[in-house]
């Protein structure tokens, strides 16, 4: 088989996002941070989110990891902006539930707009930690009260 | 290299299968490695023969399960040179090993203003407990450095341990710059100044001759699994004089001598830390592994995996940007092999050698400081043992060329 199977891993629309990060940089103003650890690699993401009348205003994250991780930022920071908070979870929901194995409808797919091209790593068992971690830190930024850091993670 | 006299292939029915519809390549030996049959019957003899609980029973399969499970002993004080088999205490593993220590010897020596003296390529198992009990007693925690080729700094280690210094706990073989270091010159230092000293053989016991009297440590820890034991079995050796002024680690079954209502005494060692039911299956496996392991011969092993390493590290540093770390000369290497594709993420490499059936681990292999020194957030890592081939190598080598293909990178 050799790498041709990675075709479904890395399709070029994932490349392209990984080496041309979208949202990457810091913000100015920002009401919701996240930084989570994927402990087994050492991949960090740094997620910070402007909600402005109940709407992701603007986000962007820092951090760094491998392709899947960091295409996977670009992607979730770009649909998820200018949706609002609950619009964000509900994708964020979508997102964590294909990469266990669990269904959605159409709809719910066709929200998460490129980012539904990762959920093709559920082949590849070992990656899911890379493409759900931006999605988790966006879920835990928006419900969390206060700016606390998540520590433990 | 004569791969036909080193035919070990048929010993590991686990490396005789396809990945990915790829020949399996496993070269993730430093995080655990394959058992042989031998190990697997031992397993399979002691359940269907002799299985009962150890030191309790008066009838015969109580002796016999306690007659396996302190022969493995012996056959660990034989293998290592320990002066008695009493100073062999069967643990977990080698982090728990390394916790019994800090959590005994450690609990009862370190006082304020004390140092503790470590390396910076120590695994988390032999940073975090010295890290937290300095914390816990406001104990001084040092590091020795690296040299510029990636090994452990002497000459700044004679600098940091001090009279103040009460531990040095090091690695014996670094589990990510493929290094040994010079623990007998360390254990020379560490007692000029009136230290004990520890030494963590995870990653050496199982690739090289280990004698724990002529390097006089004071504490030496491994794992059983890295050479071929069941998981859940490691060693803690130490001088029976230390180990018996060290308080418990559990107390339980097993452990005492004496129990009243409000006090207890201890049995003597090895017992006095060994609470509860063993890993008694566990000690009969990584006897096994030692018998194995001796029959082969350590050094022979440490022979077969130097040949491998003069064959595969300069076909490695040669393919345009692979980055090596720890020495280029591949006699100053073990067969523990850390590298990056420039441009690629460990993690992305890892999945696209798995893809041609290679089996590497990618991460911080438990060493984050180390990975801070380095300057990268992890790497991949290739790790050989002795029943790995030159054929296994090629594949390696193949699989990397083909990966930079893929991701489109180099000059291919």
């Amino acid at each position: 088989m050799g790498l041709s199977k990675l075709n479904g891993l890395y399709r070029e629309v994932i490349l392209d996002y990984a080496n041309h990060p979208h949202n990457k940089g810091a913000l100015s103003t920002t009401t919701n941070t996240m930084t989570l650890h994927n402990p087994t690699c050492g991949d960090t993401i740094n997620l910070q989110v402007e909600v402005k009348d109940n709407k992701i205003n603007n986000i962007a994250y820092t951090g760094d990891g491998c392709t899947i991780s960091q295409a996977s930022a670009s992607m979730m920071t770009d649909v998820v902006k200018g949706k609002t908070v609950d619009e964000a979870l509900a994708m964020a929901k979508t997102f964590s539930d294909l990469a266990i194995g669990k269904k959605h409808s159409d709809a719910d797919l066709k929200q998460l707009g490129d980012a539904q091209i990762l959920t093709s790593i559920m082949e590849f068992p070992a990656r899911i930690k890379c493409a759900t971690l931006s999605w988790w830190a966006l879920q835990r930024a928006l419900l969390k009260d206060s700016e606390e850091e998540e520590k433990n993670e | 290299m004569d791969n036909n006299i080193n035919d070990f292939s048929g010993d590991f029915p686990v490396l005789d299968q396809q990945v990915n519809d790829e020949r399996l390549v496993y070269l993730d030996n430093a995080a655990t490695a394959q058992r042989p049959r031998q190990v697997i019957k031992a397993l399979t003899d002691f359940y269907e023969q002799d299985n009962a609980n150890v030191h309790r029973g008066v009838h015969t399969l109580a002796e016999r399960a306690t007659k396996d499970y302190e022969d493995a002993r012996q056959k660990v004080q034989v293998f290592i040179n320990a002066p008695a088999a009493h100073d062999v205490i069967f643990t977990k593993g080698c982090t728990d090993s390394l916790n019994l220590i800090a959590a005994t010897y450690g609990e009862q020596n370190i006082k304020p203003g004390d140092e503790i003296v470590i390396s910076i390529m120590e695994h988390h198992s032999n940073l975090i407990p010295w890290q937290q009990l300095a914390k816990k007693k406001q104990a001084v925690l040092k590091y020795i450095e690296l040299t510029a080729d990636g090994e452990l700094d002497l000459a700044d280690a004679k600098h940091k341990i001090t009279d103040k210094t009460k531990i040095v706990a090091v690695t014996h073989a670094s589990n990510v710059m493929g290094t040994v270091t010079p623990l007998k010159e360390l254990v020379a230092i560490a007692h000029q100044h009136g230290a004990v000293i520890v030494g963590d053989g995870a990653q050496a016991v199982p690739h090289m001759p280990v004698n724990v009297q002529d390097l006089d440590v004071d504490f030496y820890a491994f794992s059983g699994h890295k050479m071929m034991s069941p998981m859940g079995i490691g060693v803690l050796y130490g001088k029976a004089d230390l180990l018996r002024a060290m308080p418990p680690y559990q107390y339980g079954g097993e452990m005492i001598n004496d129990v009243h209502r409000d006090q207890s005494t201890w049995a003597d060692i090895p017992f006095k830390f060994e609470a509860g039911t063993q890993n008694i299956a566990g000690a009969v496996g990584l006897g096994a592994a030692v018998d194995y392991l001796s029959h082969v011969g350590m050094k022979n092993i440490q022979r077969k995996e130097q040949s491998l390493v003069n064959y595969v590290l300069p076909q490695l540093i040669a393919i345009p940007d692979v980055q090596v770390y720890g020495p280029q000369l591949p006699q100053k290497h073990t067969g523990v092999i850390s590298f990056n594709i420039k441009g690629l993420h460990p993690h992305d490499v890892a999945t696209a050698l798995d893809m041609d059936g290679v089996a590497v681990r990618a991460g911080h292999h438990c060493a984050q400081p180390l990975m801070e020194e380095l300057g990268v957030t992890a790497t991949a890592r290739a790790s050989f043992y002795f029943y790995n081939t030159k054929e296994d190598a090629d594949q390696l080598i193949k699989a990397i060329n083909e990966t930079k293909e893929f991701f489109n990178i180099g000059t291919i």
